[in-house]
């Protein structure tokens, strides 16, 4: 039995054609999927009702568990269980490496290409783990809706560049989800909080999680969010502050032994639970066994939390204001500031954003679960369940597109900031006379020279034919979707010669690479289709035993007792089939019995006739 | 000729019309279409037109149109939990014939 949401007047679908998109938050930490239904968005939750699910994933021989099991195994198996993998999306080894030295990762490959990490179950690349923990969360939202999802809506963070979004992307279709658009996480903060529904302003949106700390400056413009400076601290978060606690509660205890792992792991439980406390409490008493069967007990309050992790918050406030300068604007300026991520429920850091712009942040939903709710309201927009006259929301390119001209320089065609989709078209000729070929090297970046921007991708334009120098016409065109993802075409005028490329991130992987991964997961679809296909039999299998079985008790007596058994011993085979796991031959049974049937259906048919008939004049009929 | 709703199925629509911040109320119906015949509609309501008949039930205004009552009336609404799936569900005594997912219906 179908279950049945409120639609928008006007909205309801054809049956079997509901139409189930979702936004996922694929976070650092944790990630999470949300819907709308009737009208509200809302984080869905897995089997044991935890909507968080971390991002971790852990390799094991022949099964990939994916978050809380995960997480559990990763202190025991370090090496195959990939932990805020999204730290090494779109990034080369190198840049990985340089940035987090000390990983327990064995990374494999190309000093610089895209970063593969050595699993028991081969190498895995940053995109194929994410991909991982999409199938998970896609599964999650289609065992709770009860159907296929129509699309997804990914968010990623506003600093994110080509390279880490098209990752992203390919992720998503490994995972067999259709991404209806990637949107910048701030910008989908703002959108739950129906801010894009305001006319103009600009926002400051506040994002302080387990491990990361993100602050945007958006401007909202007639429905439009620009992303005016983004910063933070890619090492800054809550788990800082469990650390503060786990030092104080050392030092009180006066604990100078190298703790065993069992002794470091409570710790770092019972700080986090302390710190969970003094959300909404004064204070928080302490207590836990250390190997040697010693109790310690301590009692922390709000003050002394508030003092040990101060500097921390300071460090998220100057953080602030140098984004601020960047985006040229005072705090009184901020029209709103919006709190994102689970370590903005400590007080003291709400306390210090509200000192720092002036005003009370907005706080009212969830914090982990804003940007999935905005990215849920979003989907639900771009899959068709809202009225047209609902605005879809527009974004922006994050960075300036160009490319490289004589020198080492910078061209710009699409600067930063510029509302997507877009294409826009630059005429460009010829350095030396009888030049027939011209190569193009697309960069991306603010930067005036070329070696300070981020290379994208290089083709060449040939069979141009010889001219004197700046003679002929070469016409770029820049064309970004409205996923920000770039295409450029060169053509020449005389002769309409062109060529083009899709820009395939530097960073990412091949084309073939990607085939190879979607295979692997049609191959396992494979299991799934069969699962299906069982499973629908059975059904259909259940609705005939019940029928022919209720008909046979009320009109049995019109078939001779052979015919009568026959058909009670298919139906018994029928019954025996289901218990079994062959979709096929149970599909091949209920065709006999079909089959079989059909002179008792037409029997009934007759007899019903006959009463209805009975005991009336011809002429009333 | 009416239609209701049951406890939990008014509690959850007040619900959704606060979040969703505008609408007079719930709009029952049914279109033709679907594998067996007729669909239900369950919609939000901003505005009236001339042949809705308004119910109103456990502080909910139900609206119907006329032509669909015909084949709604005596339905309670009901709202139940399936797993982790939830949702509406029509219990509708005109129904003679279902399609396997509930979605259409025949009369």
């Amino acid at each position: 039995m179908a279950l049945l949401q409120i639609s928008e007047p006007g909205q309801t679908a054809a049956p079997h054609q509901r139409k189930f998109a979702v936004g996922i938050d694929l976070g650092t930490t944790n990630s999470l999927v949300a819907t709308v239904r009737s009208g509200e968005a809302q984080p869905l939750a897995d089997n044991e009702g935890n909507k968080m699910l971390p991002s971790v994933v852990q390799y094991q021989q022949n099964d990939i568990r994916v978050g809380y099991p995960a997480l559990a195994e990763a202190e025991l198996d370090p090496e195959n269980t990939i932990i805020s993998v999204k730290r090494f999306m779109g990034r080369s080894l190198d840049d990985v490496l340089q940035t987090y030295p000390e990983l327990p990762y064995q990374f494999e490959g190309d000093s610089t290409h895209l970063s593969r990490i050595k699993t028991r179950q081969g190498n895995k690349s940053p995109i194929e783990v994410s991909a991982d923990i999409l199938t998970e969360l896609k599964n999650r939202a289609e065992n709770v809706l009860g159907d296929e999802l129509q699309g997804a809506v990914i968010t990623v963070p506003a600093y994110f560049d080509d390279a880490q979004r098209q990752g992203t992307k390919d992720a998503a279709r490994i995972a067999g989800l259709k991404v209806l658009r990637l949107l910048n996480e701030p910008t989908a903060a703002a959108i739950a909080y129906g801010l894009d529904s305001k006319q103009e302003g600009e926002i400051a949106v506040y994002d302080l999680g387990g491990g990361t700390f993100d602050i945007s400056i958006l401007k909202l413009e007639r429905g439009v969010f620009e992303v005016l400076a983004t910063g933070g601290d890619s090492a800054l978060g809550g788990d800082d502050f469990d650390q503060a606690i786990v030092n104080w509660i050392k030092a009180q205890a006066g604990l100078t032994h190298t703790l065993s792992s069992r002794e470091r792991r409570v710790l770092k439980e019972q700080a986090k639970k302390a710190k969970e406390v003094l959300s909404d409490s004064e204070q928080v008493n302490i207590e836990f066994l250390l190997d040697n069967h010693q109790t310690i007990a301590l009692t922390l309050t709000l003050a002394e939390f508030n003092e040990l992790i101060l500097p921390l918050v300071q460090k998220t406030i100057i953080a602030c204001r140098r984004s601020l300068k960047d985006a040229d604007l005072k705090a009184d300026e901020i029209k709103d500031v919006v709190l994102v991520g689970g370590s903005t429920r400590v007080p003291l850091v709400r306390e210090k954003v509200a000192d720092f712009f002036g005003q009370t942040p907005l706080s009212s939903i969830d914090p982990d679960e804003v940007v999935a709710v905005g990215a849920s309201i979003q989907a639900d927009i771009l899959v068709g369940n809202k009225p047209d006259s609902e605005m879809v929301l527009l974004d922006v390119t994050p960075l300036s597109l160009g490319l490289e001209t004589m020198g080492g320089l910078t061209e710009k065609i699409i600067s930063r900031n510029t509302t997507i989709p877009v294409a826009k078209a630059q005429e460009f000729t010829t350095f030396k006379d009888g030049q027939t070929a011209m190569a193009i090297h697309v960069v991306q970046g603010e930067r005036e020279l070329v070696k300070d921007c981020r290379s994208l991708a290089r083709f060449e334009l040939r069979d141009i034919p010889p001219m004197a120098a700046g003679a002929a016409h070469i016409r770029v065109t820049f064309q970004v979707d409205a996923d920000g993802l770039l295409s450029v075409t060169a053509m020449e005028k005389s002769t309409g010669v062109q060529a083009s490329i899709q820009v395939k991130p530097s960073y990412g992987l091949e084309e073939e690479e990607i085939l190879t991964m979607l295979k692997s997961s049609i191959d396992n679809a494979q299991d799934d289709v069969q699962a299906r296909r069982l499973a629908e039999q059975v059904v259909e299998a259940a609705r005939m035993l019940e029928s022919l079985g209720n008909a046979l008790k009320a009109d049995g007596h019109l078939l001779t007792d052979e015919s009568r058994e026959a058909l009670y011993n298919e139906l018994a085979d029928l019954q025996r089939l289901t218990e079994q796991t062959d979709a096929e031959a149970i599909k091949k049974q209920i065709e006999k019995i079909d089959h079989l049937s059909q002179d008792f259906a037409a029997a009934r048919m007759d007899q019903s006739i006959k009463q209805a008939l009975k005991g009336q004049q011809v002429d009333e009929i | 000729m009416a239609v209701t709703l049951t406890e939990t199925a008014a509690g959850r629509v007040k619900h959704f019309l606060a979040n969703r911040g505008k609408g007079i109320g719930l709009r029952l119906g049914v279109k033709t279409s679907g594998c067996s015949g007729m669909a239900y509609i369950i919609e939000f309501v901003d505005e009236l037109n001339a042949d809705d008949q308004v119910f109103e039930d456990k502080d909910v205004k139900v609206i119907v149109d006329a032509k669909s009552l015909l084949y709604l009336d005596g339905t309670e609404l009901d709202f139940t939990k399936e797993g982790l799936n939830e949702g509406f569900q029509f219990n509708n005594p005109n129904v003679k014939d279902e399609c396997g997912c509930g979605e259409s219906f025949h009369v």
